[in-house]
């Protein structure tokens, strides 16, 4: 177990150093001059371009602020972005912010989808099955920005149940809609994939078995059903932890939320490279780290492909 | 120049919600209150993370500079109309528009006790003017003796006579200059800022009608708090408590939080909302042109556009936009055709100038016009404007397209490049091929910050490379009076100049579209589209 942790994370090394790289060449090779672009409309003094590309190290060639760049990160320095904040900082404040945004949306739809897919797997093709799946069919097709304005006009605006946007420090009361906003989409997943696994694990040999050896079903469906339909769901929900940290730019922008995905998106559009590649990194090191938990999570739920050795 | 980077990303989002906005329309409007308001009550307002540190000469973003502009007092400050009033200022006096001498109050401090004297002045230009200290605004400096793009050079223009007065020599007569003085990068600043600047640009200390409240005030990427400076004394003492300015990353959620009473005051109201924002707001509703100028630059080096022939194009293209139709269709009204290369809301700005008739749409005039230039040199190829997809300019600039293609017979389309930077590198370094977008938003609130820094010879912002010396004649002679009616007579001149030559073609101006809430009023916004919030009164 130790040693396949050890593997794992040696793994993640040349991961690391691809993703800065790549990430760091796209941003380089981002067309156009982003200290011109600081001026706007204005054309400024090339004497005062030349100033501004040194500050930046953009004046040298890729390679070399390639590892400007990543000699600063092992001292710790992953930095500065055009308002002089360092990046190591903006890290701090942003992160803290979508993790809980992703945490609360991934217990929203990880708690309500399994209990109605298991509720509905369990009496398929009823009137209630029936409904959670038009209900998920809908919720499936509807682009999530349009989810989002109309649970902010309706809740925010009209019925004054919620704070439209997000307040400053982004407490969880405020939170909770755009976390529910997020979670609807991947809720109605996670209702298909349970409800479809606890049917066909239903169905299965050993489930007939516990029946016969008179186990009751309160023991049987969590313990027999639920434990084993719940592989495919596990899965989803990694790889959704993953999507919800990085991919939540749009839901973050409606509700104004001081999180990764605004933040990153605004250092995009600025070409601000050091700050690109240090959200992209933190990223794909979190996104590691919870495939890892993933991976380890398995051996509980199915002994047979616990890891060998 | 000011920029306005927010919403870029809500472009994508703007049909959808505009088809889900459309239906409805915010109700209950309680008529408010106009007793002079609660003292103490903090106005909310919208804004967006500043771009750099909060230094004077190093903003020139309009995230930054709203807050700057509340936290500092200059030499003069601008009041609803633009018109310069003394603030730090005692006077400003001058006989041949060159040299300066300023008088300022006796006895002021900056809210860390340092004094606001003569060197506060002085020395914050000196910084704000040295190459190596890379500012954004170092340019405004560029009239003074003494500045250099060069090298590092000291401004030798300023003199310090004593604590309240200093001198300025500027190279050449500059009949506006008292006028630029109101704008950030005049701002005074204290002894403590220059021993570590970066720390000052974090938590600024000023001389304004606010201050920040406390150290980290500064909320990166959610908000800053400025509370009232008791030791002001200058014409903008607050009427509130204090302004909270909330960053927001697209103005779509600005304008869902005033509509939901989370806000107060709202200066830029989303593309999705221009269809229905004056009915859900009512008489709360602001919509009136700003010192915004918008156009698109065709360069004579291009082939066809140069010489007469070239003239007779571009007058022939600016006849075939109908702008009138494009403003009320495309922009919802939010967008005023243009009469002149200036903004209405300008002191001496007319719609009245001799050669304004190019701007009309008149189909007929514009394919004469475009007939003669064939006999010149027959046309060929496609016309195309260039622009940045990233800022929502596909719209017009189709609409302007397909207007030249009905009228003229030609083929035109728009040439969108997926950024602003690109574009941008682009124009700077003269390899782009078409015509592209250009506009300004004026510093201060004079005619000569629209013509000089554009149309100038070998002016900065000179894109296209314009070059006329009877408009610069006219540019220097208006400089040279001290008459501001009659400076602003030889500006008119040269516009008249620019409107046979159209460097530019000029399209519309820009208008604040903005609104506020039930809770609070007196409300009037300035000449550069931001509310006045100190005179904003609540509860």
């Amino acid at each position: 177990m130790a040693g396949y942790i050890f593997r794992r994370v040696l793994q993640a090394i040349p991961v690391f150093f691809g993703t800065t790289f790549l990430i760091y060449f796209m941003v380089f090779a981002m067309p156009g001059d982003p200290i011109v672009a600081l001026f706007g409309d204005k054309t400024p003094n090339p004497a005062v371009i030349e100033q501004l590309r040194q500050q930046y190290h953009l004046d040298q060639p890729f390679i070399v602020q390639y590892f400007i760049y990543i000699g600063g990160i092992f001292r710790g320095d992953f930095g500065i972005s055009f308002s002089g904040e360092p990046v190591t900082q903006i890290l701090a404040r942003t992160f803290p912010v979508t993790i809980r945004l992703a945490i609360l949306a991934l217990l929203f739809q990880s708690i309500a989808g399994i209990v109605v897919g298991l509720y509905s797997g369990l009496r398929k093709g009823k009137l209630f099955d029936s409904s959670a799946l038009v209900v998920s069919l809908i919720l499936i097709s509807l682009p999530i920005f349009v989810i989002a304005y109309v649970a902010q006009y309706v809740f925010g605006v009209q019925l004054g149940l919620a704070r439209t946007t997000v307040g400053s420090g982004a407490p969880i009361q405020d939170l909770i809609m755009p976390a529910l906003v997020l979670a609807s989409v991947s809720f109605a997943q996670i209702v298909r994939l349970t409800r479809s696994s606890v049917i066909e694990t239903s169905g299965l040999d050993f489930v007939r078995t516990a029946y016969s050896k008179g186990l009751s079903r309160r023991r049987i469906v969590p313990v027999h059903i639920l434990r084993n339909s719940l592989i495919p769901v596990v899965t989803f929900l990694a790889t959704d932890f993953g999507v919800l940290l990085v991919g939540a730019t749009v839901t973050e922008g409606i509700f104004n939320v001081p999180g990764v995905g605004n933040t990153l998106y605004q250092a995009i559009i600025r070409g601000e490279g050091p700050t690109v590649v240090s959200f992209v990194t933190v990223m794909v090191l979190l996104y590691l780290v919870v495939n890892l938990v993933v991976d380890l999570l398995y051996g509980l739920l199915d002994p047979r492909i616990r890891l060998v050795k | 120049m000011k920029i306005r980077r927010i919403g870029i990303g809500a472009i994508a989002l703007a049909a959808a919600s505009a088809l889900m906005l459309s239906g409805c329309s915010a109700g209950g409007d309680t008529p408010s209150t106009n007793s002079g308001g609660n003292n103490s009550a903090i106005i909310t307002a919208n804004g967006s993370e500043p771009q750099n540190p909060l230094i004077p000469t190093n903003t020139n973003e309009v995230g930054g500079g709203k807050i700057l502009d509340e936290i500092f007092a200059g030499l003069v400050y601008y009041d609803a109309k633009g018109a310069p009033i003394n603030d730090v200022a005692e006077s400003i006096e001058t006989t041949d528009a060159q040299n300066y001498t300023i008088k300022i109050k006796p006895g002021l401090k900056f809210t860390n006790g340092d004094p606001v004297d003569a060197a506060s002045f002085v020395d914050a230009w000196q910084y704000g003017a040295l190459l190596s200290n890379a500012q954004l605004s170092s340019y405004f400096f560029e009239d003074i003796q003494g500045f250099s793009y060069d090298a590092d050079s000291p401004l030798t223009g300023l003199t310090v006579v004593d604590d309240t007065t200093f001198t300025v020599a500027l190279t050449s007569p500059k009949s506006d200059f008292p006028l630029r003085l109101g704008y950030s990068a005049f701002f005074p600043l204290p002894k403590s800022a220059f021993a570590d600047m970066a720390a000052f640009g974090e938590n600024p200390v000023g001389n304004g009608p606010y201050m920040l409240a406390g150290e980290g005030a500064w909320k990166h990427n959610e908000k800053i708090d400025l509370v009232v400076n008791p030791d002001y004394k200058g014409g903008r003492v607050p009427k509130n408590g204090g302004v909270t300015i909330v960053f927001y990353a697209t103005q779509d959620a600005a304008y869902s939080d005033l509509q939901g009473g989370n806000l107060d005051v709202l200066d830029a109201v989303p593309d999705s909302a221009y269809q229905t924002f004056q009915s859900d707001l009512g008489d709360r509703a602001v919509n009136q042109p700003a010192a915004v100028f918008q156009s698109f630059t065709i360069p004579s080096r291009l082939a066809h556009f140069g010489g007469e022939e070239g003239t007779l194009r571009k007058q022939a293209i600016s006849m075939a936009i109908n702008r009138e139709e494009i403003t009320k269709v495309i922009f919802e009204g939010t967008r005023t055709p243009a009469s002149d290369f200036t903004s209405p809301v300008i002191d001496g700005w007319s719609d009245k100038l001799k050669g304004a008739d190019v701007l009309e749409y008149n189909p007929d005039e514009a394919k004469k016009l475009w007939a003669e230039a064939d006999k010149i040199s027959p046309w060929s190829g496609t016309f195309q404007i260039a622009y940045n997809s990233d800022g929502g300019h596909q719209g017009w600039v189709d609409a302007v397209a397909n207007s030249l293609k009905n009228t003229l017979g030609i083929d035109a389309s728009g040439a969108p490049s997926p950024t602003f930077a690109q574009v941008r590198t682009a124009i700077t370094d003269r390899s782009i091929q078409t015509a592209f977008r250009t506009g300004w938003q004026a510093d201060y609130p004079g005619l000569f910050n629209f013509l000089g820094p554009i149309y100038a010879t070998n002016a900065g912002s000179n894109d296209g490379d314009y070059s006329n010396p009877d408009f610069d004649a006219l540019l220097a002679k208006g400089s040279s009076e001290t008459d501001v009616d009659t400076a602003n007579k030889d500006f008119q001149d040269a516009q008249e100049i620019l409107l046979k030559d159209l460097p530019a073609i000029p399209l519309w101006y820009s208008n604040v579209t903005g609104g506020y809430g039930t809770e609070v009023s007196n409300v009037t916004f300035g000449w550069n589209s931001v509310p006045l919030y100190s005179e904003i009164t609540k509860g």
